[in-house]
């Protein structure tokens, strides 16, 4: 019986998988608020923060890069922890 | 204390910011492990209904036209719909696959009402150029939702059906009352902004 090899070489792939995805999930909220941060750097001028004298309400509360920045980190922070656990354990029952 | 229209487009890029992200981890870890806990699983089609209720101020209160406000209805409308299908599936009320169809739907009705609504030529100015785009790519890419429906596991559909929002976003984001697209700008559509 062989059965024995075929698992040691089908498990490496899995694991393979399920880190690429863990990789790419985990780098969705960071991407988003890099994207948020080269925003602001390329147009300052739309993080009214920065200028705030003379500003009305929703200058300085709507922020397009600042709102970029603010939903990666929602995401990185708040979603992505516990959906990293749940695919380590759904490759752990699979396992 | 009314927003001006730009900072709206922008607040509602901001939700389908958040919407794409959470599209596009579903898409990458599948749906099984999406759905683990409740929460998550209602998670984008609540907040996509979310969407849908607040487009309700947005024809109220920045109806300057008639087709301006039959299109911020048909938004609201068809956003409400296609999400409460999906919330109706989620849950498990709703069975049948052919639900899905209420995204698809919703995709074509709303790059419709963009194109219809937009009146103005592309390089018009920069709004005219988003609404167009806008339009453009709901339309072309109401095929991942329909594609969803027929092959609900298809890798291809999520992650497509997840960077239509993607785009969506980053055009919202773009939007501006006034100012120049590609260095045009008809002399009809006023002073730019910053």
């Amino acid at each position: 019986m062989n059965a024995e090899l075929v698992t040691e070489l089908e498990a490496p792939l899995q694991r393979t998988t399920t880190s690429t995805r863990a990789w790419i999930v985990s780098a969705l909220g960071p991407t988003a608020a890099l994207g948020g941060v080269i925003w602001a750097i390329v147009q300052p001028y739309r993080v009214t923060l920065l200028h705030p004298l003379g500003q009305g309400f929703w200058w300085l509360f709507v922020e397009p890069p600042l709102l970029a920045v603010a939903v990666g980190l929602f995401f990185y922070f708040v979603i992505t922890p516990g959906l990293l656990r749940d695919l380590a354990e759904e490759h752990a029952t699979a396992e | 204390m009314q927003p001006p229209s730009e900072h709206v487009h922008w607040l509602f890029a901001t939700g389908f910011l958040l919407l794409a992200l959470c599209l596009l981890a579903e898409a990458v870890v599948g749906t099984d492990v999406w759905r683990r806990r409740a929460w998550r699983a209602y998670l984008w089609p609540g907040l996509a209904f979310a969407l849908g209720v607040l487009m309700w101020p947005v024809m109220t209160f920045y109806t300057n036209s008639a087709i301006h406000m039959i299109a911020h209805g048909a938004w609201a409308q068809v956003l409400m719909a296609g999400s409460a299908m999906e919330l109706g599936l989620v849950s498990g009320k709703l069975r049948s696959g052919w639900w899905r169809l209420g995204m698809p739907a919703g995709f074509l009705v709303s790059g419709t009402a963009f194109l219809v609504h937009e009146q103005n030529s592309w390089l018009f100015q920069r709004s005219a150029f988003t609404h167009h785009l806008l339009g453009w790519t709901l339309v072309v890419s109401s095929i991942f939702p329909l594609v969803r429906v027929l092959r609900p596991r298809s890798q291809l559909a999520a992650t497509g059906f997840a960077l239509a929002f993607v785009v969506v976003a980053v055009t919202l984001y773009c939007d501006r009352d006034v100012a120049q697209i590609f260095g045009h700008i008809s002399p009809l559509a006023g002073a730019p902004h910053r």
